[in-house]
């Protein structure tokens, strides 16, 4: 079954089951996918999952075993990757070293029929555009980490391409960088306005970038939504494993006329919708998911807006703006993590302290 | 490791002192190679003018290593671009094949490629010191460029080839000029390679001797030796500034390459 | 079906393929100039010369009876033998300090220099180097009336001239960056913390060289040992110009059977033998290096 773009989007890459060996290894399992215009798509999964060979396939660096990659309506099949509408910024960022950085941004436009002058403003232009203006006659070996990731960009968009591939782009950058370039990026794909494909292992840059992931797992898209839907309802135990922390615990389901009741070991019965349970109500045995920001410690003068357990504070992680607290409920031998965030005037607890804590029923997503 | 100092300096002494001595003896007006140095002259020199076998066997010599080097450095690239960049089957075997020259003892190759020669029914002559010389060229090219190759980052063709260029396009815009200082320095190698070579040539040269060769045959003359220390003079000389250009392109290009200087070519 | 064509194709169209499709100019080349010329080397070996370049028909083992059984010949083979050897301890021990000072004691931006120093001489004429210490430990030579000069003997010393002493000097200082390369190499590999942590062990410096620094460089040695032995056992020039009557080689011999006395087949006979001679003992030293090395323990280094 094919992921269809978002109806208030024109798909503009279509992927039919796509397969991909590479010798024996199965690197890519059938992928079905649209990917819309203008939209800012992540393929996100561990290493090894496939979301690089799937993106060098768009590229046209990768031959399939079958399927086709449609781009704009055009099957890519036979076209090479110099010939595709697609240009990619590469993880090492690929920056020409024997060249400036002007002669980088101008690479692609040898062939184009413009003439040496309208060249040139292109390349200040694209330059510009990711905050290097002035930088066009330094050497590319003496630029930064971020300067050369911004070349790479420069260098791609100058070509006006309808896709622009990213690889792990922000993997190289230390912490503070890939938080503002992750923030640049956003601007300037709603700058230009093209699809941005990006490539990553990091769910946290994923969720703050995209308009919609793709989760991979062995070569399959596992779970494909907003970045909301997909963290409030993940789809499967291990997608929601993958993306933030998710704290689980046992429980059994029973169908009581309708309702649909689940009992979770250490905090009781409760209903739940049919929402919260993506892969189906099971019947019988269960595990129930839930973030860490959906529980609270509650402090003396607070009353429970939802539900309330008594716990145990096995382990504090003090965090500067958070704290981490990993709780057992009594009765429960699997410690579960809570977040609280660290108003002024409230203490952080310590070990052994015992809390309530309170948790909402809605907040539940239910596995099989 | 003071101690290690003072014996890597008598060591680098004891190295270099047959060169040294070299220019010394050219310069020096006795025919007989012996101390003590009895004065300057450089009518040794200016004898080698009118020895004119001499010249042919320069000239000769010069053709010869320009034609292996150039012949050795595209097989070195064929090879160090294979290596480098792929794997395929046998790859260890084919390698290890191709670069079994390096340690073969010379004389092996000259007499093993006479016998076939001989065999059949050709004669030999700078062809077959060509041959020989580019075969035991190439190892060494392969050597120098496999590191030109290794330190060339893949994704800068693939951007290349992204960015709307051909794969031969993108050869000779991304791959040629960052490998250059490599092949210019695998030529410079192998170029100095078989102009100094002298169990093949000797073997395989028929009637036109290489310059080895040739003065091979002056050491029999004891009047000639002077000539020959004045020619052995020319030849190191060259040889160092060769090496040395050598030497300052690799670096270039290991650092146009923005790698870390690990030194030496082998 | 796919065609054997198209299957073909496909496969050159694979990294495999593409890679196997470059090397093989290459490849090609030397399969042509170095394995044929081998293989006929091997072949002519087993024939008898009858004319200048005619073979009489079918193969025997003449040659190599009287390669083998002829003193000579033996006595050639075995002082070739005792020079390779001789000249490889001698090298590889004179250069592991070098390659140890150069690695350990040389400052990170100097180490490069150094061996660029080191190598240098090895790029000049072999054929001149040979024939300067031929000037030098000649009996009127450079290093005899030097001495003679300075007044420390009064007759030239003899033991160093036309001798295999000689021979063993020469070929020495001609191949010893081939032995301080590997050495070199291997040392720059050590990772400098292992030091640090045998010593955080409590191990004194020598100790933590014996344990730590001298294992790990085994391969370099090793390689040194091999890439100085093997070409040193096929030279011919040294031999010829300072090793005198009592110094030549076998590749004197071969040289002799091939040029002089047109007997290429008793010639190609004494290359192989000699090829086989020093491949047997490389393999065996190898063999012998792996175990000692401790070879096939478990997370030996690959």
């Amino acid at each position: 079954m094919t992921i269809k773009a978002k109806p208030e989007r024109k798909p503009l890459i279509s992927l039919q089951n796509i397969q991909k060996h590479y010798g024996e290894y199965h690197a890519l399992r059938g992928i079905n996918l649209e990917i819309g215009e203008g939209e800012f798509f992540s393929l996100l999964g561990p290493s090894g999952c496939g979301k690089t060979t799937l993106l060098r396939t768009i590229a046209g660096f990768e031959d399939i075993d079958s399927g086709s990659v449609m781009l704009a309506g055009k099957d890519m099949m036979g076209v090479p990757a110099n010939k595709r509408p697609t240009n990619m910024v590469f993880q090492s960022y690929a920056i020409f070293p024997h060249l400036t950085v002007a002669e980088n941004v101008a690479f692609g436009l040898r062939k184009s029929p413009m003439s040496k002058a309208e060249k040139a403003e292109a390349a200040e232009a694209a330059l510009n555009m990711v905050g290097l203006s002035g930088y066009g006659t330094r050497a590319a070996h003496a630029l930064s980490g971020g300067q050369r990731q911004r070349v790479a960009l420069a260098r791609a968009l100058v070509l006006k391409p309808k896709v622009l591939l990213l690889d792990e782009p922000l993997s190289a950058l230390d912490r503070k960088m890939r938080e503002q370039m992750q923030v640049e990026l956003i601007k300037l794909q709603r700058e230009v306005g093209i699809t941005f494909i990006l490539v990553t292992h990091d769910q946290e840059e994923a969720l703050v970038m995209s308009d919609r992931i793709a989760v991979m797992f062995e070569g399959e898209i596992a779970q494909c939504d907003d970045p909301e839907v997909l963290y409030r309802c993940p789809k499967t135990k291990r997608v929601a494993d993958f993306i933030g922390v998710m704290n689980f615990l046992p429980a059994t389901c029973r169908n009581e006329g309708g309702k649909k009741i689940v009992n979770i070991v250490g905090l009781g019965e409760t209903e739940i919708t049919e929402e919260q349970c993506p892969e189906g109500f099971p019947e019988g045995a269960a595990t129930v998911g839930f973030r860490p920001e959906t529980l609270t410690i509650l402090y003396d003068t607070q009353t429970p807006t939802h539900r309330e357990a008594p716990a145990m504070i096995e382990e504090v992680v003090y965090y500067g703006d958070m704290t981490y607290y990993d709780v057992k409920f009594d009765g429960v031998d699997t410690p579960v993590r809570l977040s609280m965030r660290n108003l002024f005037g409230r203490d952080v607890l310590e070990v052994g302290t015992r809390a309530r804590i309170s948790w909402s029923p809605g907040a539940l997503v239910v596995f099989g | 490791m003071k101690t290690l100092k003072t014996y890597a300096i008598l060591y680098l002494v004891f190295l270099y002192a047959p060169i040294f001595l070299l220019p010394l003896f050219a310069f020096n007006t006795s025919t007989i190679i012996a101390f003590p140095l009895t004065g300057f002259t450089t009518e040794w020199f200016t004898a080698l003018l009118d020895i004119t076998e001499m010249h042919n066997a320069l000239f000769n010599s010069f053709k010869i290593a320009v034609t292996s080097a150039v012949l050795a450095t595209i097989f070195g690239i064929f090879g160090a671009m294979a290596s480098t960049r792929y794997h395929f089957p046998g790859q260890k075997g084919i390698m290890g094949f191709i670069m079994l020259p390096l340690v073969l003892p010379e004389i092996i190759v000259a007499v093993s490629l006479l016998v076939v020669i001989l065999k059949l029914g050709m004669s030999t002559g700078s062809w077959s010191v060509i041959a020989g010389h580019t075969l035991i060229c190439t190892p060494f090219a392969i050597a120098i460029l496999n590191s030109a190759f290794a330190a060339l980052d893949p994704s800068l063709e693939e951007a290349a080839y992204d960015l709307g260029e051909t794969r031969a396009s993108t050869f000779r815009r991304v791959t040629l000029p960052l490998v250059m200082p490599g092949i210019v320095s695998a030529l410079l190698i192998s170029f100095t390679i078989s102009m100094d070579e002298f169990i093949i040539a000797f073997f395989l040269t028929g009637a036109d001797p290489t310059l080895p060769v040739y003065l091979f045959s002056m050491l029999r003359f004891p009047k000639l030796l002077p000539a020959v220390m004045a020619l052995g003079t020319i030849l190191v000389v060259l040889s160092i500034l060769l090496i040395t250009i050598a030497e300052i392109f690799r670096r270039r290009g290991a650092k146009r390459a923005g790698l870390k200087d690990t030194g030496g070519f082998l | 079906m796919m065609t054997t064509g198209e299957k073909l194709r496909r496969f050159f169209r694979t990294d495999q393929g593409v890679g196997l499709l470059l090397v093989s100019p290459t490849a090609l080349y030397a399969l042509l100039l170095l394995a044929v010329p081998l293989i006929a080397i091997v072949v002519i070996s087993f024939l008898t010369q009858t004319g200048v370049r005619d073979f009489a028909p079918g193969l025997s083992l003449v040659n190599y009876k009287e390669a083998l059984s002829d003193p000579l010949y033996r006595e050639l083979m075995l002082r070739s033998l005792m020079v390779s050897g001789s000249v490889t301890v001698v090298t590889v021990l004179l250069a592991f300090p070098i390659a140890y000072f150069v690695s350990f004691g040389v400052k990170p931006e100097q180490k490069s220099l150094w061996i660029f120093l080191i190598t240098i001489p090895f790029w000049t004429s072999y054929l001149i180097r040979v024939f300067l210490w031929k000037v030098i430990l000649g009996y009127n030579g450079v290093l005899n009336s030097g001495l003679k000069l300075v007044g420390i003997i009064d007759e030239p010393l003899t033991f160093i001239l036309y001798n295999v002493n000689a021979v063993i000097i020469t070929l020495a200082h001609a191949y010893a960056p081939f032995a301080i390369l590997p050495i070199f190499v291997a040392l720059e590999k050590i990772d400098r913390s292992y030091l640090e942590a045998s010593r955080d062990l409590g191990e004194s410096r020598t100790m933590t060289f014996l344990r730590v620094t001298l294992p790990l460089a085994a391969p370099g040695v090793v390689a040194a040992v091999l890439i100085v032995f093997i070409p040193t056992i096929g030279d011919y020039v040294t031999p010829k110009l300072v090793g005198g009557p009592g110094g030549t080689m076998i590749a004197n011999m071969i040289q002799t059977q091939f040029l002089r006395l047109n007997n290429a087949p008793l010639g190609a006979t004494l290359a192989v033998l000699a090829m086989l001679i020093v491949a047997v003992i490389a393999i065996v030293f190898l063999i012998v290096g792996y175990r000692a090395a401790g070879g096939g323990k478990k997370g030996g280094r690959g």
